[in-house]
């Protein structure tokens, strides 16, 4: 088994408010191997997106506190320098963002956002520059790169813009890619392109991909692995077949469940997790967060459950009986009397 | 670039028209005034009365008597002041706008300059004592009246502390730039410095606030990730962006700025500019010369806005195509 | 416990105040604005006690000239008025401050006390600088309103008309306004404005500032016409006088308030440049910008007159500017929101 590239070892990330302590992140761990795809899956506030952000260092927030390790290629990237730590940035790791109108600074050309992460990291000309720009548009399916790396942003549509953000982050070859949301702000058309792009990118680079997004399906399409988050904690993860298959944690039945079914009879009303969130600024976190939204709750479900590993590589953190799950899972998918 | 400059232009030349109409319905279409009276200038005889009648055409209708009145103005330049007998209106103020130019781009030159260096400064000590200490000298800076400040600043420099501290500031005044950079410069410094005082601070407060809240968009936090150095997302990403504000500020402010702060500031300093002209004819009542200053100035308004429509287009590529 | 139910979750609902109350209570915590409104109440107080401190304190008259009067200091009798000995020995010198009750700032070249003049100046700066920025918040209110609500045709005419006002350089504009209507009084139907009358610089500098105030107002009307909540009432049916009073209106308010302290601030010093040019507040009437070109004249020599009321003048408009930030962020949600976090 080879060196994992991204080694994060329980990270905790919080927030000090007027109000109380507030945490996003909940002792998590995790790890990604050179060339692998890891889906991160939650709901808002589940904690995915901070929980990278603060990896990198890019959360620009003083009451923010970030604890445990994280790991890259041997060094603990949450001790490491601004120096240091700005190397690694756009370099070694890129990270992608969810709206790409947002994400570059409107006065500048495509291709002096790429030129500059290049020059960022390497001693280049701008010339020598401006000339991978092109290139690397033309990589990722922008027609006519010659001319369009002097537009500006809000001269692309949003699928080529998220193309420009992608051609941007691959520009110095990074061994992993940090996807936030790359799809969630386009058009389904679009997304499905937008992944297949990523998809042979990855193949081609070999660089591995964390891919946050909310969506079962997106993670279905491209992750060898899949990690479940909710409520800042990881609620189960394992190979992407497997957890779809065969998928351990109530909360995750619940996900899978509020997919719309493409075939089969037409339901008369669409499964949702009832319920709400949990809000991060609870102090109470001793039980299963899910528990109050979970039908199958008992006294059980406290103290916090640990995540344990039933079937090798796959992991969840449910306290519920092993060999029930099948069952009680049929039970959870059924559903109740709807008052008239 | 050139479609969207030709179309500023042409706006340009239809604000300017408007506001000469408007000028010439206030002084002349008013109720209850006799134009002629007005333009010959107080105890003016019969037969210069009557020139003046048939010279703008004033028992004609009153779009022949506007376009005469521009005729006067702009083509004939041949309007007289009555008060002043015989002194030719548009040389005089031909004459006087470049003291008013110094005097308008050289407090600009160094408030924008302080507003950039303190804006920035605010920026990146956010949080610490520096931050509202900048909002405190803006929302002084623009409460101070500037013709008070500037008499404060005579009384200073040159009464009470000329022998001493101020020996070297010269006698209030006008020096071309003809005569060498240093003198004008000497002259305009304390002018410069009152008009700056004014909106340095206000400036400051709006980059800054403008710059803090970029600080929290996404492409701040993607220049980041890109591993780009705090200074250079500092002033290439967030203080680019929130220029465009400041440039739209100052359009706004040129604007008030000629027909008031710089008019107030040129009578204090005894600066024989545009305003000191409008002034002294104001005292006198002299029309002609009020008419010529004021849509001189006007047009010079005007122009600024054209060049910073322009500006804003250079800065803010999004605008280009509107 | 709880139960999976697929009816919909109940979410509890706090009591909140109403938004003017939550606004409110947000100003009276703002320790700056409180203050600076606590300074703003106690000048418009004195200037209003002018008749008061001219009769029981200062024992002088503000307004007739006292060309050969003497008073006593110290039992001394002093005149009020010296004859100059600098230059060519023509002219006067006024008496210096006093620092005491009879002429506190000195007197000016007519011997008059300038601190009772500056109480009563005070007046009539404070009263314009008010009286225009509501006049000019209403003006701008109801243009805004109208053009942004009715679109189309009358928002067209309206806006080229508030463009057309405001391409002329706002001062210039004040100061020809001034210029012509000072000469002669206007007569609009049965309403007269004397030259004399401070009804007319109010009027001036009110018009004058209304496409500054107008323009947001009627970008803020549009955008909320397009609202989901405006959508929904005119989807329902609702007529268009109860869209205004009932949607519109409560939440175009909180912006013409926010303008008000604003105006009142810039119009104050608009109208003191004004009277500094001699075409605004008229004699015999005062404001401070007239006191300050009082004393020009004077300045190497008895600098307070010119200094005194420009003091006053600038600290009513910083606590007017402070008061006026104050208010708009108890107002701005999204500034409540970021000062919360």
């Amino acid at each position: 088994m080879s060196e994992p590239l991204l080694d994060v070892r329980d990270l905790r990330v919080s927030f000090r408010t007027r109000t109380g302590v507030v945490t996003a992140v909940d002792g998590i761990s995790f790890t990604v191997g050179p060339g692998d795809v890891v889906g991160l899956v939650g709901e808002s506030g589940s904690g995915k997106s901070v929980s990278m952000l603060s990896v990198l260092g890019l959360i620009d927030n003083p009451n923010c506190v970030i604890e445990g390790q994280a790991l890259f290629k041997g060094r603990d990237l949450l001790t490491m320098s601004d120096d240091e730590l700005r190397a690694v940035r756009g370099q070694e790791i890129a990270m992608i963002f969810q709206d790409p109108m947002t994400a570059l600074t409107p006065v500048y050309t495509a291709g002096w956002h790429i030129s500059e992460q290049i020059r960022a990291h390497e001693k280049v000309s701008k010339k020598a520059a401006l000339a991978r720009a092109v290139q690397l548009l033309d990589a990722v399916g922008i027609p006519n790169a010659a001319d369009r790396v002097n537009s500006y942003p809000h001269e692309f549509s949003g699928g080529m813009r998220q193309r420009v953000v992608i051609a941007m982050a691959l520009s110095c070859n990074p061994s992993l890619l940090i996807a936030d949301e790359p799809t969630t702000a386009l058009d389904v058309t679009i997304q499905a392109q937008i992944l297949e792009l990523l998809k042979s990118l990855q193949s081609e680079f070999g660089s591995s991909i964390v891919l946050i997004t909310h969506d079962m399906g997106v993670v279905s399409q491209m992750s060898d692995r899949v990690m479940v988050m909710y409520g800042g904690r990881l609620a189960e993860a394992g190979p992407r077949r497997e957890v779809m298959r065969n998928p351990l944690h109530p909360y995750t039945w619940g996900l899978m469940a509020s997919i719309p079914p493409t075939d089969g009879t037409r339901v008369a009303r669409l499964a949702a997790i009832p319920g709400a969130p949990i809000s991060p600024g609870d102090p109470d976190r001793d039980h299963c967060l899910f528990s109050a939204r979970c039908r199958f709750v008992s006294d059980t479900c406290r103290p916090q459950p640990e995540l344990v590993e039933h079937i090798p590589g796959h992991f969840d953190s449910c306290v519920l009986p092993f060999a029930d799950r099948v069952e009680l899972r049929r039970q959870a998918m059924t559903p109740l009397e709807v008052a008239p | 670039m050139w479609r969207f400059a030709g179309k500023r232009a042409l706006a340009a030349l239809l604000v300017l028209f408007a506001i000469s109409v408007l000028v010439f319905l206030i002084f002349f279409a008013t109720p209850g005034i006799d134009p002629a009276a007005r333009i010959a200038g107080r105890n003016a005889s019969q037969e210069t009365l009557t020139q003046v009648r048939a010279s703008f055409g004033f028992d004609r209708p009153i779009w022949v008597q506007y376009g005469l009145m521009m005729q006067h103005l702009f083509i004939n330049r041949d309007l007289t002041s009555f008060v002043n007998r015989g002194s030719q209106v548009i040389p005089q103020v031909m004459q006087a706008i470049p003291v008013t130019l110094s005097l308008v781009f050289g407090a600009a030159l160094i408030w924008v300059v302080l507003a950039l260096i303190m804006g920035v400064a605010a920026t990146a000590a956010r949080g610490t004592v520096i931050d509202p200490l900048i909002l405190v000298i803006g929302v002084i800076g623009v409460s101070l009246p500037v013709f008070w400040l500037g008499e404060v600043v005579n009384l200073v420099t040159q009464s009470r502390l000329h022998d001493t501290v101020f020996a070297w500031v010269p006698q209030l005044g006008y020096v071309p730039l003809t005569d060498g950079v240093g003198p004008w410069a000497l002259h305009l410094l304390f002018p410069w410095l009152t008009l700056a005082v004014l909106y340095a601070g206000i400036y400051a407060r709006v980059l800054r606030s403008e710059m803090v809240a970029s600080m929290n968009e996404d492409y701040v936090r993607m220049a980041r990730a890109k591993g780009i150095g705090e200074t250079r997302v500092l002033i290439r990403h967030s203080l680019r962006t929130s220029m465009i504000s400041i440039v739209s500020l100052f359009g706004l402010d040129f604007g008030a700025l000629i027909g008031g702060a710089a008019l107030l500031t040129e009578v204090v300093f005894g600066l024989q500019g545009v305003g000191k002209l409008t002034y002294d004819s104001l005292q006198n009542f002299d029309l002609p010369v009020i008419l010529a200053c004021v849509l001189y100035a006007s047009f010079f308004v005007v122009l600024a806005n054209f060049i910073v429509d322009l500006l804003y287009a250079w800065l803010d590529p999004r605008v280009r195509h509107v | 416990m709880t139960t999976l139910d697929t009816e919909r979750a109940e979410v509890p609902s706090s009591p909140t105040a109403g938004p003017w109350r939550t606004a409110w209570r947000d100003l009276r915590r703002n320790k700056v604005a409180m203050g600076s409104l606590v300074v703003l109440i106690i000048i418009v107080l004195a200037c209003i006690a002018a008749p008061l401190y001219e009769s029981s304190i200062a024992h002088t008259d503000a307004f007739t000239s006292n060309v050969a009067g003497t008073i006593t200091i110290n039992g001394q009798t002093v005149p009020v008025l010296e004859p100059s000995t600098e230059g060519l020995g023509l002219g006067v010198n006024p008496i210096a401050p006093t620092w005491t009750a009879q002429y506190f700032l000195g007197s000016d070249n007519q011997g008059r006390d300038v601190a009772s003049r500056i109480l009563y100046g005070g007046r009539n700066t404070l009263i314009i600088g008010f009286a225009s920025a509501i006049l000019c918040c209403v003006l701008a209110g109801i243009i805004g309103i109208v053009s942004g609500f009715f679109g189309r045709g009358v928002d067209a005419v309206l806006s080229r008309g508030l463009d057309v006002l405001w391409a002329f350089p706002v001062y210039l504009l004040a100061i020809c306004l001034s210029v012509v209507l000072i000469s002669s009084s206007l007569t609009i139907g049965p309403v007269t404005l004397s030259s004399a009358s401070i009804l007319l610089p109010i009027v001036i500098i009110g018009i004058v500032y209304v496409p500054y105030v107008a323009r947001p107002i009627r970008g803020q009307v549009m955008s909320l016409r397009e609202r989901e909540f405006v959508q929904a009432a005119v989807g329902a049916g609702a007529p268009d006088m109860r869209l205004l009073r009932r949607e519109i209106l409560p939440n175009v308010l909180p912006t013409i308030i926010v303008f008000l302290p604003l105006m009142a601030a810039i119009n104050m010093l608009t109208e003191a440049a004004l009277s500094f040019l001699s075409i605004g507040v008229q004699p015999p009437d005062s404001s401070w910008g007239t006191i300050v070109n009082d004393g020009v004249g004077l300045l190497y020599t008895r600098p307070w007159v010119a200094i005194a009321p420009g003091i006053l003048l600038a600290i009513t408009a910083v606590t007017l500017n402070l008061l006026g930030d104050g208010v708009r962020d108890a107002l701005d949600p999204k500034a409540r929101l970021r000062g919360a976090a």
